[in-house]
């Protein structure tokens, strides 16, 4: 933990005076980002000060928190687990949820259904930037460190998975991932919607989601292979 | 783009059926015999019989009605879990249309392809699978035979071995010594010796504190060894003394009428010994000749196939096989990759490349879990590690507490996947 601290007081010395140094361009424009964040999300989440939890957390020093890290807010499970499996939000991270929460956290209780607008989601994080007394994880002074989480193209999730070979690759699923749907400490995965499993497993693929065990089984399964496990849990829900 | 990986998979299916397939083309329904129901053997024939609907007639030969799983019999000692949980039995597997045989195998004719049962009958095979798991290795430590094995338990093939030691251990002396002689490379679980001195020491720290406990151990490290340590260290300081092989850990004899162990000509007077023997494939692979000077079973990495013989698959602990470590969740793996094999040389069904995995979680004490894991792929000469993990020292109690929550939700995963 000490690199993230170190970077903080380079960061804290790049935004005094001396403008010049690196290409820090701004995330978005966070007067943008106040209306956005009125419309989109203040009916649920409260920010600046005094700033209470509400339906949902409040979300003053929200970069670099760990996801479901306030003892006094009952998150859902699936939050509180990826938190403890290392889930923190950084720009990328509060991106990717922010685009699309059930993507990245699939079992959240957060009834949002995302915005799409890469724009508008910066506007949004630049506002809520501002709320932040952490802000080393906004890789400012690299613009392309800020994109899509799980960039998968309409090729990707148009890809029509081949059943009979996902049935032969859940077989490595199944060894803790019951059949049945039961799920205890291991969270159940079947009959999900296609596109939910698919961008789930590449978050994996992309070590966007934590979980080590997940992210070796994901890195070796290329997209059509990812597909085909999708539609076959998919059907497999149907039975 | 949407044909590509059909294409290509459906061009491997039609080189390897066409391999074996027109053999058996006519026959009324091919036979599968698999030696053996615990994690590769219960998994193969199981995957076979769902699979293929009724179209391979598969046989199961296994000596036990209930098994007890190996994995979860250290929580059983520790406390953690019930003895009873560690049972299950093969009604689900007959079920799925398993013919269950329950009775020993006792030899492999190759040339006539049958197994000889020692009930006298021979069942005839055109795949066989040998999944026995292990045997030990005579003399390895002198002084122990498996005739010992009520006065020093190996407890190293659960049920009520493990019963036995967790009775020695809970009515030991006041302050007594418990010695665990630990296996030589390679063996059965890894974790398992490390993981089994947790939770013996976790016994004793409620019920008897001043209980030393001692490890003789002939390899320099060993699996998951820092994480151990820490936890020895963290949860029963002072409690556990660990003897490597410079200072003659390897060179170590037992007097089981004596409760002795004798460690590089020392005499240590010992209340509970648990001697963990040198290790070889289960009988039957020996008996078939598919074992080598290794005392294990050599196979091809892609698909478990014996090198000695064409007809048999060889799984799980009894296997020579490469980079994957003799456990539960490995065999279990192996067993999928060779039902799809076997299946489509039988019936003509698909068969995709293979791939395995494996993860062994193992518990330290009360919530804390660690865990430890790879991604294998056959390689040119064996099965290769592509990815792996290990859980941290130091990692926060939370991490450590869904670690442990998790490797229950993997356990009640691989049985129900196997027995449920």
């Amino acid at each position: 933990m000490k690199q993230p601290l170190k970077l903080l007081f380079c960061i804290g010395a790049l935004l005094a005076p001396v403008q010049t140094v690196a290409q820090a361009i701004p995330i978005g424009d966070a007067t943008a980002g106040a209306e956005i964040y009125r419309r989109e999300c203040a009916s649920c989440h409260q920010i600046g000060d005094g700033a209470q939890h509400r339906i949902g957390p409040h979300l003053n020093r929200i970069f670099d928190r760990g996801a479901g890290s306030h003892d006094d807010f009952r998150y859902s499970e699936a939050l509180l687990r990826q938190g403890r499996d290392g889930l923190r939000w950084d720009l990328r991270r509060l991106d990717a949820y922010i685009e699309n929460p059930r993507a990245l956290v699939s079992g959240t209780r957060m009834s949002y259904r995302g915005l799409s607008d890469p724009e508008r989601r910066a506007d949004l994080i630049a506002y809520m930037r501002a709320y932040s007394d952490q802000p080393q994880n906004i890789p400012e002074a690299a613009p392309t460190a800020r994109g899509r989480e799980v960039n998968l193209s309409a090729e990707i999730l148009s890809i029509e998975g081949d059943i009979e070979y996902g049935e032969f690759l859940s077989s490595e699923c199944t060894t803790c991932h019951q059949r049945s749907g039961d799920h205890a400490g291991i969270p159940g995965i079947v009959g999900w919607p296609e596109e939910d499993f698919v961008v789930a497993m590449h978050a994996y693929k992309q070590k966007l989601r934590p979980h080590e065990v997940m992210q070796s089984v994901a890195q070796r399964l290329d997209e059509e292979e990812i597909a085909a496990l999708a539609a076959y849990f998919r059907e497999l829900g149907r039975e | 783009m949407k044909l590509k990986r059909r294409s290509f998979l459906g061009t491997a299916t039609l080189a390897t059926a066409s391999l074996s397939a027109p053999a058996l083309m006519g026959q009324t329904r091919p036979r599968v015999v698999v030696i053996g129901g615990g994690s590769g053997g219960g998994t193969v024939a199981r995957y076979i019989a769902k699979d293929s609907n009724g179209a391979v007639d598969v046989t199961l030969i296994e000596p036990s009605r209930r098994y007890y799983t190996c994995y979860f019999s250290n929580l059983y000692l520790g406390g953690f879990w019930e003895y009873d949980a560690l049972g299950h039995d093969y009604g689900n597997i007959a079920r799925t249309g398993v013919n269950v045989v329950h009775d020993w195998a006792v030899g492999v004719d190759r040339d006539a392809q049958t197994v000889a049962l020692a009930s006298g009958e021979r069942v005839p095979y055109d795949r066989l699978v040998v999944a026995p798991g292990i045997d030990f290795v005579e003399g390895s430590v002198p002084g122990w035979d498996v005739s010992q094995q009520s006065l020093m338990p190996h407890a190293y093939k659960s049920g009520t071995q493990v019963q036995l030691l967790k009775h020695q251990i809970e009515t030991m002396r006041e302050g007594g010594l418990f010695v665990m002689v630990a296996p030589p490379n390679p063996y059965r679980c890894p974790p398992g010796p490390g993981e089994r001195v947790c939770m013996v020491a976790h016994m004793l720290a409620q019920s008897n504190p001043s209980a030393k406990i001692l490890v003789v151990d002939p390899k320099e490290t060993y699996s998951k060894q820092a994480l151990f340590e820490e936890g020895w260290e963290r949860h029963y300081p002072g409690m556990v003394t660990r003897i490597g092989p410079d200072f003659g850990g390897e060179n170590v004899e037992v007097r089981p009428e004596e409760m002795e162990v004798i460690i590089d000509g020392m005499v240590e007077k010992a209340d509970v010994v648990n001697v963990i023997p040198a290790q070889k494939a289960g009988k039957i692979a020996e008996l078939a000749g598919l074992t080598n000077d290794t005392g294990w079973a050599p196979v091809r990495p892609g698909d478990m196939r014996s090198t000695m013989d064409e007809n048999i698959f060889v799984l799980g602990d009894a296997s020579h096989q490469g980079a994957m470590p003799k456990s539960g969740f490995s065999a279990n793996s192996q067993a999928k990759v060779v039902a799809n094999v076997i299946r489509g040389e039988l019936t003509g069904s698909r068969i995709f490349p293979a791939r395995y995995s494996n993860t062994c979680w193992s518990l330290i004490a009360t919530d804390d879990g660690v865990k430890v894991g790879a991604t294998y792929e056959p390689g040119a000469e064996q099965i290769e590690s592509v990815t792996s993990f290990i859980s941290q020292t130091g990692e926060d109690a939370d991490l450590r507490r869904q670690t442990y929550e998790e490797s229950i939700g993997w356990y009640n995963g691989i049985v129900a996947d196997i027995f449920g």
